[in-house]
Order: C-alpha cells, then structure tokens, then sequence
C-alpha cells in the first residue's frame, strides 16, 4: 500500500510534455498532471523544417532538433534547458569526403533521432536522407558516420539513388537500441529494408523474411522493401512490429519471418499506413493509423474518415477507435514519426496530422480531442515526461 | 573582404555585414566559418558542393567555383535562391 501510495505521488509529480515537430518550425505543449490542459511553447525555429524533436529520457533535459531550411543545409540543434536556449552541433551529421572526381553523397536532412542505452550516457544516433546512420557520443554535439553502411557497397545498392526514394527522399528510421543490450540495433531503410546488429553497429544483416513487396519484384532483395515504421515492445524487447509499405507485420525473435497481421484489418480499410505505437507495458497492444494506399496512393484517412486502429491480442484483430474524431470529409493522415504514446496509466496517445492538428486521448484511444489545430504540416510527435 | 550575408544565416553574424579574409572563395568562406563556427556547412556540403540554393556574387557576376580567385577589395554578396513555399 505504502508502495502504492509512493508510486501514486511520483505519477502525480511528473507531466507530460508533447515534442512537436513540423515543416516550418517546432512546438512543446506542456500538459497539466491531468493532461486536459496544455500550455503552448513556440515557435521554435520559425520557419525551419524541423524533422524530429527529442528528449533525453536519461537526464530528462536535453532536446535535439534536427532541422534544416529550403536554402541551407541540414544541422542538429540542442539545448540543456527544455527549449529555452539552443546551440548548434559543433559537427552535425555528414558523410565522409571523396576525393576529386568521385561521386559523394551529402546529408539533404537528418531525419530520424533515437537516444542511447540507458548504460551510455550522451551516445545518440541519427538516420538521415540519403540514407545514413551516425552516432554521437557527446550528447549531440559532434556526429560521426556510424557502422560500415554508409559506404558498404552491397547497402548502397539496397539503398538505391535519391531518385529511387520516396517523395521527399529516401530515408533511414527506425533506429531501435535493445534495452537490454547496447549492442543490439535495428534499422530500417526506406527503401532498403530492415536490419539487425548483434555486434555495436559494426555488422548489419538484413531482417526481411516473410514481407511482401510491391508486385512483380523479388523479395528477396532488400533493394525492394519499404518498412514505413518499425517499433520494439517496451515490456518484451524480443517483440518487433512494422507497419510496411505492404501492411502490418509482427516478428517474435529469435524468429526472422515476420507475420502479417494485417490481414485482420476491414477490407474497405486496408493495412496500408505510416505510424505504427506499441503500448508500454502490454506487448499485444499496438496502435496504428491506416491510410488509402490504394490506385495512385493518396495518403489520406481511407474514405475521408479518419482513425486509429488498435490490437489487444498482438494483431489477431483490430478494432476501430474514432470517437471525437472528425466523421467525413477529413483528408489528412499522419507520417510515420507523428504518432506517440506516453507512460501514463491509462496509456495516452497523442498524433498531428499532415493539415497541422494535434490531437490526444488520454484513455488509449477510445476517446480523442483536437488540443492544437492551424500548425504547419507535422511531421514528428513525441511525448516525454518532466518532473513538475 | 566585405561579406553581404542573407536574412537565413544572420543568426551567426548577427549583422547582414560580416568582414572575410582569402585569396579564394574557398578561402574566404573558411575565413568565415573560423569567425562563425558553423556557418559554412549550410551553404557548402561535405563534398565541397555548393548547396542548391545558395548562390555567390562577387563583383555582380555569380562566382559558381570555390576555388575562383577573389579581389580583396571586392564584395562578396551571399544570395539565399528560391526555393518554394
């Protein structure tokens, strides 16, 4: 009881914080310790694309933005402070020179921003547009290409060219970092497939049995495969699920064919989408978003009718969850970093929108309200806690 | 040198004119980046490129190679280009 009463104070003493990061800018909303309430913060960087906002879970203080702008190139800015004062990365992330005549690649936009294990502190990772992955161990202040695979010749195959992309560039996400080992990682490429190191980035193998891709080519090759977004069960780190190009996947490791389970989605619905949400501390609860992936690939709410789908049985079935959402005539969606959840108990779940809304539920989805609306096109959402 | 910088990269100078020293235009942005840590990366890539959106006059005439030589007393005019909405 005396346990309980404990734990009841320390949920009580910390709020929620939303990291919102758009195509002109980035916003906080800090939340009351109800989150009925949310106090805006921003803009941040006014007018620059701001691709992901995080927060160092580990010190609870240290934001990163990876930002750029339409004329100038891409850099990582950080601050100690929440927000209130940022400095720019002394080196941000780029690839290593080629000599004259050669053909480099240079960094368009850092895109993706994971933190470290707990056990090292100030290490971060970043995937980039071309695909890229670089590490820090500084907290953020100076990059350096990570792994062989920036220059490995068999993944710069996989990766294809920037024309090979999708439509804002070809990209690397879904860096994952194994809770209980550093050296365990994930990555995912899009396109190029998704990827397994056991040895601290210095080997990756591909992890693509058992997905589909797009008619006509060979699954077997990475080249091919387009993981939209792929995320680790908190509670059961040997749980992995995708949301693919080509539906919704699950992989229970040490297993390497990933199952689809998307198959159990409505037909009218489909399992196409970007964002995909494991619940904290329920491995057989996920949350995703569906899209029309369908003739021309709209990108938008099938039908115009936006909502989340949830799974309570790791993806036997799927119920649908819209209440306070918009009815019709909705044409939005949301990107694959632009859903979140917190810790909270009742788990809430928060999305922004490619029209600028952001939206909350503070009951796992059942019930959901619109807490900002008029930002720029949103790209990442991220929830932290603070101590109040 | 006299440097004009663009409205987007004033955040490091803090003025719109900023002094360079260097016999190249390689030189000079350099010259810029010591006194400006940073600045040089937003409008130059890794692979010594020029960004697509930034462009350098000297003298009224687009200098488009980081190693064209640079008169000491001419204006170097660093140009933010469109780049859409």
């Amino acid at each position: 009881m005396a346990l309980d009463t404990e734990q009841a104070a320390q949920t009580a003493a910390r709020r929620v914080v939303l990291l919102v990061a758009t195509r002109k800018g980035a916003w906080l909303y800090h939340g009351d310790p109800a989150r009925s309430a949310w106090r805006t913060d921003g803009p941040h960087f006014l007018g620059h694309i701001i691709s992901h906002l995080r927060l160092d879970p580990r010190d609870g203080r240290t934001l990163l933005a990876a930002a750029k702008t339409g004329h100038l190139g891409p850099t990582i800015f950080r601050s100690t402070d929440l927000g209130r004062h940022w400095q720019e990365a002394e080196r941000p992330p780029a690839f290593a020179a080629v000599g004259a005549g050669a053909e480099g690649r240079a960094v368009d936009h850092t895109f993706w921003l994971t933190p470290g294990h707990p056990d090292e502190a100030d290490v971060w990772y970043a995937g980039t547009s071309p695909q890229g992955l670089f590490r820090s161990d500084d907290g953020g202040i100076n990059w350096a290409p990570f792994s062989c695979l920036n220059d490995d010749m068999l993944y710069r195959k996989w990766m294809g060219t920037v024309q090979d992309g999708t439509p804002d560039g070809p990209k690397l996400h879904s860096i994952i970092v194994d809770p209980r080992d550093a050296a365990h990682l994930y990555m995912a490429m899009s396109s190029g497939g998704v990827h397994e190191s056991t040895d601290g980035g210095k080997s990756f193998h591909p992890l693509i049995d058992g997905l589909e891709v797009v008619e006509g080519f060979d699954r077997g090759d990475a080249t091919f495969h387009d993981p939209h977004c792929v995320r680790l069960a908190p509670n059961r780190p040997d749980r992995l699920y995708q949301q693919n190009h080509c539906g919704i996947y699950r992989l229970d490791r040490p297993a390497t064919t990933w199952q689809r389970i998307g198959r159990s989605m409505p037909a009218e619905v489909g399992d196409i989408g970007f964002p995909l949400v494991v619940h904290p501390r329920d491995a057989d609860t996920a949350w995703v978003f569906p899209m029309d992936g369908s003739t021309v690939w709209p990108r938008t709410s099938p039908g115009g009718k936006p909502a989340v789908y949830a799974t309570h049985d790791a993806g036997e079935s799927w119920q649908r969850l819209d209440t306070g959402l918009p009815a019709g005539d909705a044409w939005w969606t949301v990107k694959r970093q632009a859903m979140t959840a917190d810790a909270r108990d009742p788990v809430g779940l928060y999305f922004g929108t490619t029209s600028g809304e952001l939206w909350a539920s503070r009951d796992e989805g059942r019930t959901w309200d619109c807490i900002a609306r008029h930002l720029p096109e949103i790209y990442a959402v991220e929830a932290a806690e603070l101590a109040v | 040198m006299k440097v004009l910088i663009p409205s987007a990269l004033r955040s490091y100078t803090e003025s719109g004119w900023a002094e360079a020293n260097g016999a190249t235009l390689a030189a000079v942005l350099a010259d810029l980046d010591r006194r400006y840590p940073g600045i040089r990366f937003r409008m130059i890539d890794e692979q010594n490129r020029i960004r697509a959106h930034i462009r350098f006059f000297v003298g009224g005439v687009q200098a488009r190679d980081l190693a064209q030589t640079l008169d000491a007393n001419a204006e170097l005019i660093i140009v933010q280009a469109l780049s859409g909405g």
